[in-house]
């Protein structure tokens, strides 16, 4: 019986970080940089929570959800729009001054001390000796569900087929008459709609929330990127779904938990030297 | 008289541009340690904000072969800075009671810690050999974070675990800074001369394009292997020299947002630029060790902002697209060039400091390449640089 609790908890855990590696591959794909900035959004959104908590959750998550997408834009336009053609390395430092200023904002405004964001006290469900709380089951659904939807606009929206355009070739897209630059803006919304949803999912996990939060989650989720291959949608999934469950059964046996993080980072080393470019991951050719 | 002009013709044929680097920070070695001396510099937070400088120097050294001349993306640093200070602050505690907590203690752990940054060096350099850019970073990354784990979680016995390793004892700690800067003396003179050799030529080439690179007959997996290699060990170095200063040696200093601040360090210095990034990492360790010090409670918080900004700013103005006309226009070099009257044409392959930068790779093909140049020729340049060249 533990056996099944730890695994619906790793898939529910694994459900958040697919949701976050899904903002870290959807940019890479079609805006091929890094966007060391995506784990704070995550913080951004537990605090919009914690702003808007007061009215009503449903109102919080919502105005999370949108702020976050704002945010998400704001940062696009200002910070990695005008690098655009630039060296892939100046993007990424610029994601992480992104990163820092983020961090030190939220200090200022909320200081660094843990902040408890409740949102709703869900309970546990008890079906004979299995008990799993509700948040788990309420995230593994909402989880599929994003999941799912996400699939279907990709494949067979407009929008979604003119994203699929943009990370395959961007000047042939522009030829044929996508405006690369909306769509760039759109998936920076996306990624950041889901970050905040993540954020929403962890806060129901556990109600804390501090400046750095966001760090250590993006951190795996970019690795769970990595591990389905980046750039790649189905593959987003499948590696957040893969680390989440190995980190609930790592952290399941005591004398290897503290050793959660070097587990997992492993299995990422390992998974890269079989399949360099990562489970799903295409393999590209270079032409000389 | 003819031993007078004997070193007038030295001193004419004295490259300078190529040896300032050692001369300044040898010459600010001496003078720092007459003033430690006489006694001038006696308050414990200056000697330790030299030895932060140093440390950084080291690292941001070591890394920008990495970065700058191999081309990989590394993220990882720390990672063989907290190999290099663990074991090395652990022999250094094992060897103080038969050795003595003098010279040759530092020395031999100075040794072991590098060897055994070296080693993980070469464990990191072979996924290299199949991963490419983004995968690499994030193989980096990982690297740090799975070797700080696994500090973080060692018995209080074997590396103090969660308590930190108490730091070794130096007897002379005093000059101990002055030890730290021999030591980017010697990081700048080992890695230096490695990328003004054949093989360093043969490591930018790699950067420059992998493939054309193998053509040309250049040992990738060799070189992507020493760069590596080279790059940890002076990282390890580093890390034993840290050990020695730090109050103790905590795993969590040693997290991926140390590699990012080096890593910042690298990049703000300019890639491929050992003498930036030695500035980049004094200037930058300077002001956040005062800063740090220097404001308390919530202003804290002011200096991570500005900083990021600075980062921001800096970053998008010196290498947005659209920016580019204006920098052409209102940039430091230039000014100089105005205020100093005797034009010099910007000769980039008289600068030693800067490595060709890269090749068109059609340009390349459509030209014809004499095979014997060791120079590698830039064809839009060609005809401005050919007068030059002798």
């Amino acid at each position: 019986m533990d056996f099944l609790i730890t695994f619906l908890n790793g898939l529910s855990l694994g459900g958040i970080y697919a949701m976050i590696a899904l903002g870290y591959t959807m940019v890479y794909g079609i805006a091929k940089m890094l966007n060391f900035a995506h784990g704070d959004i995550i913080m951004v959104g537990g605090y919009t929570i914690l702003v808007f908590l007061w009215i009503n959750p449903i109102v919080a998550i919502i105005a999370s959800v949108i702020f976050c997408m704002l945010m998400g834009i704001v940062i696009e336009k200002v910070a990695y729009k005008p690098l655009r053609g630039a060296s892939p390395l100046a993007v990424l430092i610029t994601a992480i001054g992104v990163s820092y200023l983020l961090q030190s904002i939220a200090q200022m405004a909320f200081g660094s001390a843990p902040k408890f964001v409740v949102i709703a006290d869900l309970g546990t469900l008890k079906i004979g000796e299995i008990a799993i709380g509700y948040s788990t089951i309420i995230t593994l659904a909402c989880s599929a569900v994003i999941m799912v939807g996400l699939n279907l606009f990709v494949k067979f929206s407009k929008t979604g087929r003119a994203m699929i355009a943009v990370s395959e070739d961007k000047g042939a897209a522009q030829l044929m008459g996508i405006n690369v630059n909306n769509i760039i803006m759109i998936t920076f919304a996306i990624g950041s709609a889901l970050a905040a949803l993540a954020s929403l999912f962890f806060l129901l996990k556990a109600p804390t929330m501090t400046p750095t939060f966001g760090a250590l989650p993006g951190i795996k989720a970019f690795t769970a990127a990595v591990i389905g291959g980046i750039g790649s949608i189905p593959g987003a999934m499948v590696g957040g779904l893969l680390l989440g469950v190995i980190e609930c059964f790592a952290q399941a046996v005591p004398a290897i938990a503290p050793y959660t993080d070097a587990i997992e980072f492993s299995i990422l080393i390992i998974i890269l030297l079989v399949k360099p470019t990562g489970l799903l991951g295409k393999k590209r050719r270079e032409k000389v | 008289m003819s031993k007078d002009n004997k070193f007038m013709g030295f001193l004419k044929s004295f490259k300078w541009k190529k040896y300032i680097n050692y001369i300044i920070i040898g010459g600010a070695t001496i003078v720092l340690a007459i003033l430690a001396a006489t006694g001038v510099i006696s308050d414990r937070s200056d000697r330790v904000l030299l030895e932060k400088i140093a440390i950084s120097m080291i690292l941001a050294t070591s890394l920008s072969l990495v970065v700058g001349f191999l081309g990989e993306l590394s993220l990882g640093h720390a990672g063989f800075m907290c190999v290099g200070a663990y074991l090395g602050g652990k022999i250094a505690a094992l060897l103080a009671a038969p050795l003595g907590s003098g010279m040759l203690t530092l020395v031999i752990s100075l040794v072991v810690g590098g060897l055994a940054a070296g080693l993980c060096g070469f464990i990191i350099g072979l996924p290299a050999l199949r991963l490419k850019g983004d995968y690499l970073a994030i193989t980096t990354l990982a690297f740090g974070e799975i070797v700080r784990t696994i500090f973080q979680n060692t018995s209080a016995e074997s590396f103090g675990g969660a308590m930190g390793l108490p730091t070794p004892i130096f007897s002379d700690r005093k000059y101990f800074f002055v030890i730290c800067f021999v030591m980017v003396l010697i990081t700048l003179f080992v890695i230096q001369n490695l990328i003004r050799s054949k093989h360093g030529r043969a490591i930018t080439a790699i950067r420059d394009n992998e493939i054309a690179a193998k053509a040309t007959g250049i040992n990738v997996t060799k070189y992507k292997l020493v760069g590596f290699i080279v790059a940890a060990v002076f990282a390890g170095f580093a890390g034993v020299l840290f050990s020695f200063t730090a109050s103790s040696v905590q795993s969590s200093s040693f997290d991926y947002n140390y590699s990012i601040e080096m890593l910042v360090i690298v990049v703000l210095g300019g890639m491929g630029n050992i003498n930036g990034s030695l500035i980049a990492a004094a200037l930058i360790t300077f002001l956040n060790t005062k800063l740090q010090t220097s404001l308390e409670g919530d202003m804290a918080v002011l200096k991570d902002l500005v900083y990021a900004l600075v980062l921001i700013v800096i970053v998008v103005y010196s290498n947005s697209p659209k920016l580019k006309s204006f920098r052409d226009k209102y940039n430091l070099h230039n000014l100089f060039a105005k205020l100093s009257k005797n034009k010099h044409e910007s000769d980039d392959t008289k600068r030693w400091d800067v490595v060709p930068t890269k090749i068109k790779m059609d340009a390349l093909l459509s030209t014809d390449v004499v095979v014997n140049d060791p120079k590698p020729d830039k064809p839009d340049k060609a005809p401005k640089d050919s007068k030059e060249d002798k």
